[in-house]
């Protein structure tokens, strides 16, 4: 091998960086940036500057570069394209050697790929918009704690959806109260109930009070329909002893499922559950607050398809993916995509759908999509046309707005989501007959006719900020 | 709007208790139960039939009647032997199950026969 000398100073980050003649192995992490560059800075430059900065390198020069092997550790950026549309920003594909991460850390591959590299001077604005996780570091991290077909089986729900509802308002309720709406929704044919994420320990409805009456809620809502039932009590804490303390209670009252936020919790902490939860038999329901911060810009963050893939790595049995048709952002081809990522097990590679990389999961179990906010009885053909069986529909005020009360409200969006399911295992098409399958069926449900008269008209017609990334934008 | 309802399920009532997918729709007629055996091996499920006594419903575990029929793609054959499950426990429901075996899963499951609840 030839010597090299030291020789100090600031090197062009391309003279070592760029390589776009490099064979990519499979055990490399590769990643996909959109870089907006500062004016005068070119791409294989700029490129080559994001992968030093998120992997060995740094500003200067240093002798201690020379005791190590830099062609075997470094990250190299080893092709630029055009962003469609867009005549500023370019993606830029980084390739990374496993070696620079800790087995089945989440934590620390994210502290090199968004760290410091995020605020480097050289890039205006970057975004990470597509990690593959090579099978390699996937077999080292835990996955969902349960799946997709342990979570049915328990819940003994098979060929259709999972129907939820949020409790509202978010904010003010005695848990006593609080149980009281857990039980209407819970007898009227809804699967789960969940706490709003907002709901953790506050003074008018402490964790401990909470669980209790909604546990009595669950069990008496369980003999009186004979379902399964459960409620997602969430146990995201200040500290990772409160939020275990939490979970023990929530398992030692016999709930089946607890819910965490990820991102606001942070991924130490949300690991750290994940593997709990799977030795503790517990389902685990995610929320993701504070994902727009990261993922709704779309020249500088995360993607939300990266922010999915390290869920199902971390560990998580349902997860908030967005609607495409309610009230929150979500362009239709990129939910498809990251719908994907979330529960099937091979990803090719689909630009249509935001997908830079083939993704391997490997015997990673899948999770649930969670479809919530702003939908009602109305766009219940959309949806199940939208995400097959394996979601979870989560009507909050389309449930507990009904004018007849929760019950109501939930026998409601039950009718309807079987009409659904019987009409598309005939062969219909959902979002052709939509109104005739849901007028049909309520004809034998005087709850769901309520129900279509109360929201016939509320639409969602904003045009979404995140689009992909297309020459016609 | 109309004049709030009230919702009618009770403890006391056996009529509240419900089986999963399809019992909160009427009763499929005997063509629409067929259109979903149709759908089951459409999507090469193998179909079961399993049966229980109503009030033993929530059990993970129900009876097996006979074993799975594996590979059968004849509806009318399906249907014969739910309805045989059915004569032989009139008092019971009668479910049929499409059993994945790629994804080690119950594709779907559904009560077809509703065993009489008495109140």
């Amino acid at each position: 091998m030839a010597s090299k000398t030291y020789t100090a100073g600031v090197k062009e980050y391309r003279e070592t960086y760029w390589e776009p003649d490099y064979k990519i192995k499979d055990s490399d992490l590769l990643a996909v940036f959109k870089v907006t560059p500062q004016p005068g800075v070119d791409r294989e430059e700029a490129a080559a500057a994001v992968a030093a900065e998120s992997s060995t390198g740094t500003w200067t020069t240093v002798w201690t570069d020379l005791l190590t092997d830099l062609e075997h550790y470094k990250g190299r950026a080893y092709k630029v394209e055009d962003v469609p549309g867009d005549d500023e920003a370019f993606y830029a594909f980084i390739a990374y050697p496993i070696d620079l991460f800790e087995e089945g850390s989440i934590v620390n591959v994210f502290t090199s790929l968004v760290g410091n590299v995020f605020g480097f001077k050289a890039v205006r604005a970057l975004r990470l918009e597509d990690v593959r996780f090579p099978l390699h570091f996937v077999m080292t991290c835990p996955g969902p704690p349960n799946g997709i077909q342990v979570e049915r089986d328990k819940m003994n729900k098979y060929g259709r959806p999972l129907l939820g509802c949020t409790i509202k308002p978010k904010l003010g309720l005695s848990a006593k109260n609080y149980g009281r709406a857990v039980y209407e929704c819970l007898r009227g044919g809804l699967d789960f109930t969940k706490d709003d994420e907002n709901v953790n320990s506050q003074p008018f409805m402490r964790w401990r009070d909470r669980f209790e009456f909604v546990m009595e809620a669950i069990q008496k809502a369980e003999e009186e329909t004979g379902e399964r039932k459960g409620h997602y009590l969430n146990v995201t804490a200040p500290t990772p002893e409160e939020m275990y303390k939490r979970a023990e209670f929530a398992k030692e009252i016999g709930a089946p499922i607890i819910m965490h936020d990820y991102i606001t919790a942070g991924f130490c902490a949300h690991q750290g559950l994940s593997n709990w939860c799977r030795d503790n038999g517990m389902l685990l329901h995610i929320h993701r607050a504070m994902h727009a911060v990261l993922d709704r810009n779309p020249n500088h963050g995360i993607h939300f398809r990266v922010l999915t893939k390290i869920l199902r790595l971390m560990g998580g049995d349902q997860l908030h993916t967005g609607t495409v048709v309610g009230k929150l952002e979500g362009d239709r081809q990129s939910t498809l995509g990251w719908i994907d990522l979330l529960r099937k097990s091979y990803i090719e590679e689909d630009r249509s759908r935001g997908i830079f990389f083939d993704q391997d999961w490997g015997a990673m179990p899948g999770a649930f999509a969670v479809a919530s906010g702003g939908i009602h009885v109305w766009h219940m053909p959309a949806l199940l046309s939208i995400f097959g069986d394996d979601g979870v529909f989560q009507f909050g005020g389309g449930t507990l707005g009904h004018p007849w009360g929760n019950a109501a409200g939930a026998a409601a969006n039950r009718v309807a989501l079987e009409a659904c399911v019987q009409a598309r295992n005939e062969g219909r098409e959902l979002e052709k007959e939509g109104k005739d399958i849901l007028t049909n069926a309520a004809k034998s449900s005087p709850e769901l006719k309520a129900a279509m008269e109360t929201w016939k008209e509320i639409k969602f017609e904003f045009d979404t900020v995140d689009k992909l990334d297309t020459a016609h934008r | 709007m109309s004049e709030i309802q009230d919702y009618n399920s009770k403890l006391s009532d056996p009529n509240s208790r419900r089986f999963e997918t399809f019992s909160y729709l009427p009763e499929m007629s005997d063509a629409d139960v067929r259109k979903q055996v149709q759908y089951i091996v459409d999507q090469g499920w193998n179909p079961a039939i399993e049966h229980t006594e109503p009030e033993n419903a929530f059990d993970h575990y129900w009876y097996m009647w006979k074993l799975p029929m594996f590979g059968e793609t004849d509806v009318d054959a399906i249907l014969k032997e739910a309805e045989a499950c059915h004569k032989a426990h009139p008092e019971h429901h009668v479910r049929l199950i499409g059993y994945d075996n790629y994804r080690q899963t119950q594709g779907t499951a559904m009560v077809i026969y509703r065993g009489p609840i008495e109140v």
